[in-house]
């Protein structure tokens, strides 16, 4: 199974990606934000990290990038992209995903692990998964998602909340929120569900030394998933 | 302008300085001239009141590759791998503008460490303020954090330990301590050396502004009512940039273009051309009108001084120039050749076509300044005569709560759940811990780091003091199963042109280098920062230590969370109830006075190699070093952090249950083993003649202290962790 990691000026999470892309079987490719073509992908990522520096608004000057137009073309056609903290920020932007991301509600970058729900697994990325309940980790400032009722309603109709932060128990209750996210979403999909963005990294918790290893099921399921 | 006096003066140049300036150069220099010798010749860049002290350290050993004298340290970890590491202070920029402050500081170290060629692996900072009752600290400490991780993040360094502390003595002065490591291969460490002549030298990275001139003049004097004036001293940081600087001088370090490199940190333009030539034993000379400039008309004099960040000076291989401009110009910096290395052994400044400046390099650095201050000693204090009875009517508990929840032990996790700890994927022991321990990328090894300060100690008896600082960074690095290498000093302390000040910097560094030269623990890398001082206050005298270890094996790591219950719990050191500046006479009984605790080096190498030897025998299940508050105190932490609890033995108390608890005597570990090793970690304890003593046994859920003191874990967690987070919100 074939990966491409894309790095923005600014992006500080892709080797980590393509560490853990590597780890769990995936032949991944690193691709340079000024390059046209995408290489022949089964998933596309686009990492965490501050690209341009988080100026003007986080994620915005990375989706007028000229790889982002093959990225959305490629979306548009059914591929599978995801978007992780940065990444999710630079897929609102582009308008792959609805909504947009705010500043944390106590205005402080938080790094911590969280408990998140999945809350629909007819999709390529969760399908199979065992269990519901996952820790994953956080490292952010801007991952306040929020969006209007009306695009709220739309994707809850559509099932296109992929995950809310709750307690290890699953509770989705806004004390779980650490982030004051709108009814505690970390992650969302596209109609499609070929895209998700979200702000948890599983790649930083794919190793038991490590925060934990709840990332290493997610991409073992993942990469047996595509296959 | 025409050049007096009174302008070197307001330049922060001595009268006697002056005048060697003209007689060095036979003649009065120019404005700029003045200025480049005014940046190079003050106090922190120059280190003239310091150099006679800091020469008598231990700075060499069979893990170091590189000492003092370079951009930062270099120590072998193995495998062809090195480590480069260094700790910087950015104290006065962080009073008066503490985000920017802070965040240049972590910054500036940052490049310190990737000019040599290192991809930074992990940061580390020791950060002390006032009073927390003092109208200041609420806003320093939340714009210093910030700055901190509003950089570290954006770079995507791990923020792994740290240090944070609340004095009064700082008050007027804080300090912010900002160290880096760095991963690089033996074989491709870069130095600041220029070689070789008519080679270009290159400016890369940032323009050039007028922000940040004369910042290191700034950082060598004292405060006075008019500090708010010198905003426009502070550097302004931009961490994207840094970030692309970052890959672009790897990427152009993995070829062999480069002869030199050196950032431009303090005094900018000027310290970064004059090491690299004098180094070489060469002249340079620049061409300042190809300088990139952010604002139009900067003269000359700006250009030299600005201390904008972001930029590095490279000193390149001939005909290697449009190599190195297609990796800049890939990554959206500037890139220019602004000049190249003469026989000269003068540094030439052109702008417009004129000579604007000519000085011979060795009188801005051989030449430069150094005193031999005046000092003074500290006597050794009397120990007080604490009464037993007067101890008796203490209830356990409320001084527990109290010693838990002071400002100076509490949980920090409100600072550093604001830095990203875990970006990179190797930190496998996060802040919070004895050391924060990142894996060598790829590998089976974990390096280790911490930084630790005493200030008390320091200000009750320096040379005490000073090997403390010392031991307790040893100690910190064995807790978590790392071998201890080297260190690397950050020496905060009040003005050296006062007789106290001045000896307590002498007694300090003297301290380190003693404890340095018993543990084999050298020093490889440091900063001195003096004038920490506000009209006539001084801060107490702040050595910060860094120190770093090597795991060989990661997954020995140890950790100091209780595991698993029934195990026992051992004391290891001798507990003998040293009251004097614990935590509990300065606190609870309200005693300043008294010499803090006795360092025996021979004890403390004896006990931590001891240490180390269980756990490489896999004898340990979790260690913690007893530091202030006492053995409770460090057992309160295992009891949180592992979510279990301890029940106490009966001790043979020799000395009373509050000195037994409270005392903070050194050289001494908690350790958690299993029932059935007890008789061999007994044995080995035995055979390396280290003292020891039964504590405890592992239990659920309460800490039985005795059969009238129970505490529960969510006592516990309630005293220490929520001081800070309500302090700030």
């Amino acid at each position: 199974m074939k990966s491409a990691v894309i790095t923005f000026p600014g992006s500080n999470c892709d080797r980590d990606m393509h560490v853990a892309l590597n780890k769990f079987g995936f032949k991944n490719q690193m691709v340079w934000h000024n390059d046209n073509e995408l290489p022949k992908s089964d998933l596309v990522v686009l990492p965490g990290g501050f690209s341009y520096g988080d100026y003007l608004r986080c994620g915005s000057m990375a989706s007028k990038s000229k790889i982002m137009q093959s990225v959305i073309n490629f979306a548009k056609s059914g591929g599978l992209v995801m978007g992780i903290c940065n990444g999710f920020q630079i897929l609102v932007e582009s308008g792959l995903v609805p909504g947009v991301l705010l500043r944390n509600k106590y205005l402080e970058f938080i790094c911590k692990n969280v408990f998140v729900k999945i809350d629909n697994k007819d999709n390529p990325y969760f399908k199979n998964l065992d269990k519901d309940v996952f820790e994953f980790h956080i490292a952010h400032n801007e991952g306040n998602y929020f969006c209007t009722n009306d695009q709220l309603k739309e994707m809850q109709d559509n099932n296109q909340v992929a995950i809310y932060y709750c307690n290890d128990n699953g509770k989705i209750e806004e004390k779980f929120n650490p982030n004051g996210s709108l009814k505690n979403i970390a992650g969302i999909f596209n109609k499609e569900k070929n895209v998700l963005g979200m702000m948890p990294h599983p790649e930083r918790m794919i190793d038991k030394s490590l925060s934990g290893e709840d990332g290493s099921l997610f991409f073992k399921n993942l990469i047996n998933n595509i296959r | 302008m025409e050049v007096n006096e009174q302008i070197a003066i307001d330049h922060g140049l001595k009268k006697e300085e002056y005048k060697k300036i003209c007689d060095l150069l036979k003649r009065v220099p120019n404005l700029t001239e003045l200025g480049i010798f005014s940046a190079m010749w003050n106090e922190h860049c120059s280190y003239k009141s310091s150099r006679l002290h800091l020469k008598k350290l231990p700075t060499s050993g069979k893990k170091v590759i590189q000492g003092p004298g370079e951009n930062a340290g270099v120590i072998d970890i193995e495998d062809g791998d090195a480590i480069v590491f260094k700790i910087e202070s950015h104290n006065h920029p962080s009073f008066i503008e503490p985000y920017q402050g802070a965040a240049t500081g972590v910054g500036g170290i940052m490049r310190d460490v990737f000019t040599m060629g290192a991809r930074p692996i992990a940061n580390l900072n020791s950060i002390h303020f006032g009073s927390s009752q003092h109208k200041k600290t609420k806003n320093l400490l939340r714009g210093v954090v910030h700055g901190i991780g509003g950089y570290g993040n954006c770079m995507g360094v791990p923020t792994i330990a740290g240090q944070t502390s609340f004095d009064s003595s700082y008050n007027g002065n804080i300090l912010v301590n900002a160290m880096t490591l760095g991963l690089v291969k033996k074989n491709k460490i870069f130095y600041s050396k220029a070689a070789g002549l008519n080679k270009p030298v290159i400016y890369v990275g940032s323009k050039t502004g007028r922000d940040g001139i004369h910042g290191a003049s700034m950082a060598s004097a004292s405060f006075d009512e008019k500090i708010e004036e010198k905003k426009p001293t502070v550097q302004v940081g931009d961490p994207f940039t840094e970030k692309l600087l970052l890959e672009a001088c790897l990427e152009l370090m993995a070829g062999d273009s480069i002869i030199a490199i050196q950032d431009m940190g303090a005094a900018g333009l000027t310290s970064s051309s004059i090491e690299m030539a004098s180094k070489g034993n060469l002249g340079i000379e620049l061409n300042l009108n190809k300088v990139p400039c952010r604002e139009s008309k900067m003269t000359p004099y700006e250009i030299m001084l600005s201390e904008s960040q972001e930029r590095m000076l490279i000193v390149l291989e001939n005909g290697k120039e449009d190599l190195a401009k297609k990796i800049f110009d890939k990554w959206d910096l500037d890139f220019a050749v602004i000049g190249k290395t003469t026989n000269s052994k003068n540094i030439e400044l052109f702008y417009d076509e004129k000579q604007v400046a000519s000085i011979p390099i060795n009188t801005l650095v051989e030449n430069s300044p150094m005193y031999d201050r005046k000092w003074k000693k500290t006597k050794l204090p009397k120990k007080n005569l604490i009464k037993k009875e007067d101890l008796k009517k203490f209830k356990i508990k409320e001084v527990l709560n109290k010693i838990l929840s002071n400002p100076n032990v509490c949980s920090k996790e409100w600072i550093w759940q604001q830095y990203d700890h875990t970006v990179m994927g190797d930190t496998i022991q996060k802040p919070g811990g004895d050391s924060g321990v990142v894996r060598v990328h790829g590998t089976n090894k974990a390096v280790a780091a911490t930084v630790d300060s005493s200030a008390i100690y320091c200000w009750a008896h320096p040379l005490t003091g000073g090997k403390q600082v010392v031991c307790e960074s040893w100690r910190n690095l064995i807790s978590v199963g790392a071998t201890p290498i080297a260190i690397t000093n950050c020496l905060n302390f009040g003005s050296p042109e006062k007789e106290e000040n001045m000896g307590e910097f002498v007694e300090c560094v003297k301290g380190i280098g003693e404890a340095c030269e018993y543990l084999k623990f050298p020093v490889v890398s440091g900063n001195v920062s003096f004038y920490n001082q506000t009209k006539e206050i001084g801060i107490k005298p702040t050595p910060s230590i860094g120190g770093v270890g090597l795991i060989k094996d990661y997954k020995q790591m140890i950790t100091m969370d209780f595991k698993e219950i029934n195990n026992l719990v051992l004391i290891v050191g001798k507990t003998e109830g040293h009251l004097d500046q614990s935590l509990f006479a300065r606190n609870i009984l309200n005693e300043k006075n008294g010499p803090p605790p006795e360092i025996n080096l021979f004890n403390e190498k004896n006990n931590g190699e001891t240490i180390l030897q269980l756990i490489k025998k896999n004898l340990v299940r979790s260690a913690h070093d007893v530091s202030i508050g006492g053995i409770i105190t460090a057992v309160s932490k295992m009891c949180i952090k592992g979510n279990k609890g301890i029940e106490f033995n009966k001790p043979k108390y020799f000395i009373s249950e509050i000195e037994y608890l409270f005392c903070e005597d050194q050289g001494r570990y908690v350790i958690e083993i299993e029932p059935k090793n007890l008789k061999k970690v007994i044995s080995i304890l035995g055979e390396n003649s280290v003292h020891f003593d039964e504590l405890g046994r592992i239990i659920d859920k309460n800490m039985i202290i005795n059969q009238k003191t129970k505490v529960t874990i969510d006592e516990l967690k309630s005293y220490n962790t929520n001081w800070l987070s309500e302090y700030m919100n």
